[in-house]
């Protein structure tokens, strides 16, 4: 019997993982960075959408995991590995951390999706997954949608369209 | 969410009220501007989960045209004004006098851009001098940041403060309405106000209200 292929939404810090022939969809991805891991020989991937760069920024218990670049991948990682992907085939594909408005004199929180992009790329630098292609930056938003079959991401920007990487 | 578990009914419904005057007076601003009868709806103050911001404004995916300004002074916080294209289309047209601006025909039209970005700084301007009269705390607004883009990506940056805090944001949201007898059941301007975690506290002690800790 065959299987509809489902949209599985992601919501804004928040993580979820799909299986072929399912696919993965985050919206409006503004200064947050959607980071997805698969594994495409065993057709599964997870992926994050990621508001801040760092736990330490928390100032509440429990920890949403998800919400910070340091602690959603590890997270994300293990949840990939224990529904069936092998370490060794994991790669990475991210998108978003924009910047959103430009205002003068501004504090940290100003740059927040640049140092989210950073965050991001560091932890998957220190965990070894490679990471095949990104798109970031600019002042856009961004959808973002991944199939585990082809490994592809599809995102689409209010202004410029859509695209694929 | 600690710092919701000592907010309580009785806490919404002073922010309520708040949301009422802020909105009362941004009303009446729009009406002034516009020449026409504005009327505003009871806000909804709510303590809901990030996603459900997005979907108070239309969905995450939502291209919106919104103005967004953070508040600086005793108490800090983000405020959104958030109209549908075609609502936003409309004032630009009547601000401008051209009757059939539409962004995908000027998206650069930077006079039609600076209207709306001017309508919101007016709107919020005179939503947040009335909290500030209401509370006898000091608030200003910083130079507004307009963006037309989806909801998701625009409010989430709202949220980042909070975000430190809690999954929860506590929304006060305002709907203006206009009286239209061509589009009867236009969807109209929202408000969001999000005061930072810890405005909650010098809001409520501003009112008169005790918090427990």
């Amino acid at each position: 019997m065959h299987k509809t292929a489902e949209i599985i939404k992601v919501g804004i810090a928040d993580m979820n993982i799909v299986k072929v022939p399912d696919l993965i969809r985050t919206t409006g991805l503004g200064s947050c960075v959607g980071v997805v891991l698969y594994d495409q020989t065993r057709e599964i991937a997870g992926m994050a959408h990621i508001m801040l760069p760092d736990s330490s920024l928390s100032r509440t218990e429990p920890l949403n995991k998800a919400k910070f670049a340091n602690t959603a991948i590890k997270e994300l990682l293990e949840a990939l590995i224990r529904a069936g992907a092998r370490p060794s085939g994991i790669k990475a594909k991210l998108a978003g951390g924009a910047q959103m408005f430009q205002f003068s004199g501004s504090s940290d929180m100003m740059r927040i999706g640049p140092r989210n992009v950073e965050a991001v790329l560091q932890e998957l630098r220190e965990l070894r997954i490679p990471v095949i292609s990104s798109d970031v930056g600019g002042n856009s938003g961004r959808t973002i949608e991944f199939d585990p079959k082809t490994g592809l991401m599809q995102i689409r920007t209010v202004n410029k369209g859509n695209s694929e990487i | 969410m600690t710092f919701l578990k000592s907010i309580s009914d009785v806490h919404l419904d002073i922010l309520k009220e708040v949301g009422n005057i802020g909105a009362g007076h941004a009303a009446t601003a729009l009406s002034t501007l516009l020449n026409t009868k504005i009327d505003m709806r009871v806000p909804r103050v709510r303590v809901v989960s990030f996603d459900e911001v997005m979907e108070l404004a239309g969905g995450a995916d939502n291209v919106v045209a919104s103005v967004f300004l953070r508040i600086e002074g005793d108490a800090p916080g983000s405020m959104f004004f958030i109209l549908p294209l075609p609502q936003a289309e409309k004032y630009i047209g009547q601000l401008i006098k051209k009757q059939s601006f539409t962004f995908a025909e000027e998206q650069e039209n930077e006079l039609a851009l600076s209207a709306l970005q001017e309508l919101g700084n007016i709107l919020s301007g005179s939503y947040l001098s009335s909290l500030s009269d209401f509370t006898q705390l000091s608030l200003y607004p910083s130079v507004p940041a307009l963006s037309i883009d989806m909801v998701g990506a625009v409010i989430s940056f709202g949220l980042l403060e909070l975000s430190q805090v809690s999954d929860y944001a506590i929304v006060i949201d305002t709907a203006l309405d206009e009286e239209d007898t061509q589009m009867p059941d236009s969807v109209n301007g929202h408000f969001f106000l999000l005061p930072d975690p810890d405005s909650f506290h010098t809001i409520f002690s501003a009112l008169g209200v005790k918090v427990d800790a």
